[in-house]
């Protein structure tokens, strides 16, 4: 419980903050993405309504809002309304426990990255109820590859991280920030960055490992039958969790807000904001693998090599005591 | 396949430093060159009349069959449409009717802005076609070069145009 008022003051504002925060950076995303694709593709992107087209989010959120929020006749109805609240819900609280800068962070808990990844693992629910409840073949098929996919990725998602834990001897996000203060854990943990890294996109269901959504085969995957807001969470979910898994992958391995001359909240928007666009530039370059090249590609490489790294990070530090 | 993964990020990161290839077209208008062939005019010879003398050719070349005209005679024996119209709504913009025109009267120009809200407006009569210039072609008249004798210029007085033959000078 907080001490004082003044500290009260400060939770609930930072607790507010961060949810408005996330959930506008989230919506703008979807132009920054737009925008950065059609660059990267020789054209300008969306830029016609407001300054730099910025507004064109407003006009995307006017459209869904106002678009019909249609329920399948043979859907699982209240199954099908739960799906995409569980996803924002889940990503949402994620952020929770992302130490932002000093004093900027909902909760220090001693245990941040295992409630993260409970969070992402939740997020899985919502994608295979969301299929199941539409009670269609394209969903269904989504629903199972997304379940496949994210249950073979988590696997290796928690190993690769197990070097971080063992460099700075602790799960709470803070204390691994603060740890690095003597260099980040890039250098040292490469191939848990590298490994996280896939895992982190092959756990937000962007490109290259969107095959849940697949829209060349499965129309839209698992939300084929939304539409209107129910579909615009859904969306707004997936910006949220590369917005999660790229702050996470700032905290763990680039040093968090930590760096010299500028602000720290500053440095950790800039980490991440880079990251954000590496996910893009992944998007954009990158094709879709087949479904059992994804499968045996994460079993057969990702968590050999992060046991690797797991057993070679042990043995170092058992060696130097 | 990692190198080919990294090679194919890095070439499209480099796409941001490019020019943008799109033309933003109601902001920027695109060179359209002389020969574009887009909206249809009736255009009219140097002395100002119109150059159409209502042969049919460019109806019956017309692939969608969009043109139709209807034939005229003035008293002066010129030939010339009593009414000329194109269903521009089912126009294909392929220029045919300019390539069958024998005396340079139909042509095709680089404007494309012509949509309407109401179908039936996409229908262009004679006074909506009919231009007050002359087109791509400045000097040509029919009237003047061709055979045809109409008031005011009999036969063999055309531009270049030999005597008419006299069958009395033929040695049968």
């Amino acid at each position: 419980m907080p001490a004082t008022t003044g500290e009260a003051v400060h939770l609930v504002l930072n607790i507010f903050g961060i949810l408005l925060a996330a959930v506008v950076a989230a919506a703008l995303l979807t132009w920054v993405e737009r925008r950065l694709l059609g660059f990267w593709q020789d054209r300008p992107g969306p830029n016609r309504v407001g300054p730099f087209g910025l507004l064109q989010v407003v006009a995307d959120m006017l459209k869904l809002f106002f678009k019909e929020d249609f329920l399948p006749r043979f859907a699982d109805i209240p199954v099908f309304v739960l799906a995409p609240v569980i996803v924002m819900a889940a990503m949402l609280l994620g952020f929770a426990v992302i130490p932002f800068a000093p004093h900027i962070g909902v909760i220090d808990l001693n245990i941040g990255l295992l409630f993260f990844f409970a969070m992402s693992a939740m997020a899985v629910y919502s994608v295979v109820l969301g299929a199941y409840a539409s009670n269609n073949k394209y969903a269904l098929l989504g629903g199972l590859r997304a379940a496949a996919q994210t249950v073979s990725y988590e696997v290796f998602m928690g190993l690769s991280l197990m070097g971080v834990v063992m460099l700075a001897g602790s799960f709470d996000l803070r204390t691994i920030v603060l740890a690095q203060r003597d260099g980040w854990f890039i250098l040292p943990q490469f191939l848990g960055f590298a490994i996280f890294l896939i895992a982190g996109i092959a756990e937000s269901h962007r490109l290259p490992f969107d095959l849940p959504e697949a829209e060349h085969e499965l129309t839209a995957g698992f939300h084929t039958e939304y539409s209107g807001m129910k579909f615009g969470m859904f969306f707004v979910g997936e910006y949220l969790s590369i917005l999660l898994i790229s702050s996470l992958i700032t905290t763990l391995f680039l040093g968090g807000w930590l760096g010299p001359w500028l602000p720290p909240l500053v440095w950790f928007l800039l980490k991440m904001s880079l990251l954000v666009a590496l996910f893009i530039l992944l998007r954009g370059a990158l094709p879709r693998p087949r479904y059992d090249q994804l499968m045996s590609f994460g079993w057969k490489w990702m968590l050999p090599l992060a046991l690797l790294n797991l057993l070679v990070t042990g043995g170092l530090l058992l060696w130097r005591g | 396949m990692i190198s080919s993964l990294l090679r194919s990020l890095w070439l499209v990161f480099r796409h941001l430093f490019r020019r943008n290839v799109t033309v933003q077209y109601p902001d920027e208008q695109p060179y359209l060159p002389p020969r574009y062939r887009g909206r249809i005019v009736l255009t009219r010879d140097p002395d100002g009349d119109e150059r159409c003398v209502a042969c049919n050719l460019c109806a019956v070349a017309c692939p969608p069959d969009c043109i139709s005209l209807q034939k005229t005679e003035d008293e002066d024996g010129r030939w010339r449409p009593e009414f000329f119209r194109i269903n521009f709504s089912r126009c294909i913009m392929c220029g045919l009717c300019e390539d069958a025109c024998p005396t340079y009267a139909i042509q095709l120009t680089p404007d494309f802005e012509m949509s309407e809200y109401d179908r039936q407006n996409m229908v262009y009569e004679k006074e909506d076609l009919l231009i007050n210039g002359p087109g791509k072609y400045h000097e040509y008249s029919f009237y003047r070069v061709a055979g045809k004798a109409i008031a005011g210029k009999g036969k063999g007085q055309g531009l270049n145009e030999k005597k008419p033959v006299d069958l009395h000078d033929l040695n049968l």
